[in-house]
């Protein structure tokens, strides 16, 4: 019929896919407020005692990688929605 | 990684990009064709290998004269091996110090590669999965077995925290063990998503360097993401390290 448009089935899983990459990608902004505390509050403990600041940079840098984890995993979700799914 | 190629491929045909951003990524034989086997030499091998001449030409190189006053590559190379032996010593203790020449090949590679990575036109081997998975596994693996020769069946105590209440051990030992097995695969997505992303914003941004009438704010801005990448090549392999120690003062205190 004129004017109508057939979406097969997987056309409509890829767009779901799309759709479903583009929220994961929401994750980030988690990921990104962890990190955020984590430093903002390594900081304000460095300013209160500066002396006592370079023996944690260390654990800052542990609490880092464990919060951008999760936000990692979130794009990984994105990569396993465009290309494995 | 050849569907993924394809797949780029058809994504850049149908964008409206001069190139596609993760085009960069993409693997292909040194010397023509389009066949990859196990044993053809690839833009990866190349880079990974300028990676192992670079660290041993640091290295071995700079450090061969032993002078006194240092230079400058030798500087370099003491500080390299002093940093990372503070790091092993600081988080793993005395013991740990037996693991240092592993921890060390770990960083000088990945430091290396991410920033062989930076130069233009250069691959970023560190950049795909089945680089840093390698590795990741190689530590998860040789991290855990370890624990296993070390303490026996006592090194399952790491997953029954025991200045835990009693009724909330075993949730706990639950978590613990999910965390315990989802380190290698976040361990090496971490190396290769941040290096991807980076060098991808890169492209994207060239990609608008074209039109002209905007050009000179994404030139300032790849300037500026690129002074950022420079830190994130250095940081990631920080971060990498770090934990490789971190789990490894598991294996060899899994008491906590």
């Amino acid at each position: 019929m004129e004017g109508e448009i057939a979406i097969t089935g997987a056309e409509l899983m890829k767009m779901g896919a799309y759709i479903g990459a583009g929220l994961a990608s929401a994750g980030m902004g988690g990921a990104a407020v962890g990190i955020g505390h984590v430093v903002g509050n390594y900081l304000s403990g460095a300013l209160r005692n500066p002396s006592a600041a370079a023996g944690q940079t260390a654990t800052m840098f542990i609490g880092i990688a464990f919060s951008e984890a999760l936000g990692i995993f979130s794009f990984l979700v994105a990569l396993l929605l465009m290309f494995a799914v | 990684m050849a569907s993924d190629a394809q797949a780029v491929e058809q994504m850049a045909e149908e964008g409206g990009l001069v190139f596609h951003p993760m085009e960069q990524f993409e693997i292909k034989p040194l010397f023509g064709g389009t066949e990859i086997a196990w044993y053809t030499p690839t833009n990866a091998t190349l880079w990974m290998g300028v990676a192992i001449l670079a660290i041993i030409g640091l290295l071995i190189l700079g450090t061969s004269k032993r002078s006194i006053i240092p230079s400058r590559l030798q500087s370099v190379a003491e500080l390299a091996y002093g940093f990372i032996y503070k790091m092993v010593e600081d988080i793993c203790g005395k013991e740990g110090v037996k693991y240092f020449p592993y921890v060390m090949t770990l960083f000088m590679f990945i430091v290396t590669a991410n920033f062989l990575g930076l130069l233009p036109l250069a691959f970023t081997t560190t950049s795909h999965i089945a680089v840093t998975a390698v590795m990741a596994m190689l530590v998860f693996l040789s991290v855990t077995v370890l624990g296993f020769v070390l303490h026996g069946a006592s090194f399952l105590g790491l997953f029954w925290i025991s200045s835990a209440p009693l009724a909330l051990r075993p949730i706990l030992a639950l978590i613990e063990v999910i965390s315990y097995f989802v380190r290698p695969i976040s361990h090496s997505i971490r190396l290769a998503g941040n290096m991807m992303a980076g060098h991808a914003v890169i492209k994207v941004f060239a990609a608008f360097a074209a039109i002209e009438l905007l050009s000179p704010v994404p030139i300032l801005a790849i300037t500026a993401i690129y002074a950022l990448e420079v830190l994130v090549a250095f940081i990631q392999a920080y971060v990498f390290t770090i934990l490789t120690c971190v789990y490894l003062k598991d294996a060899l205190h899994p008491n906590h």
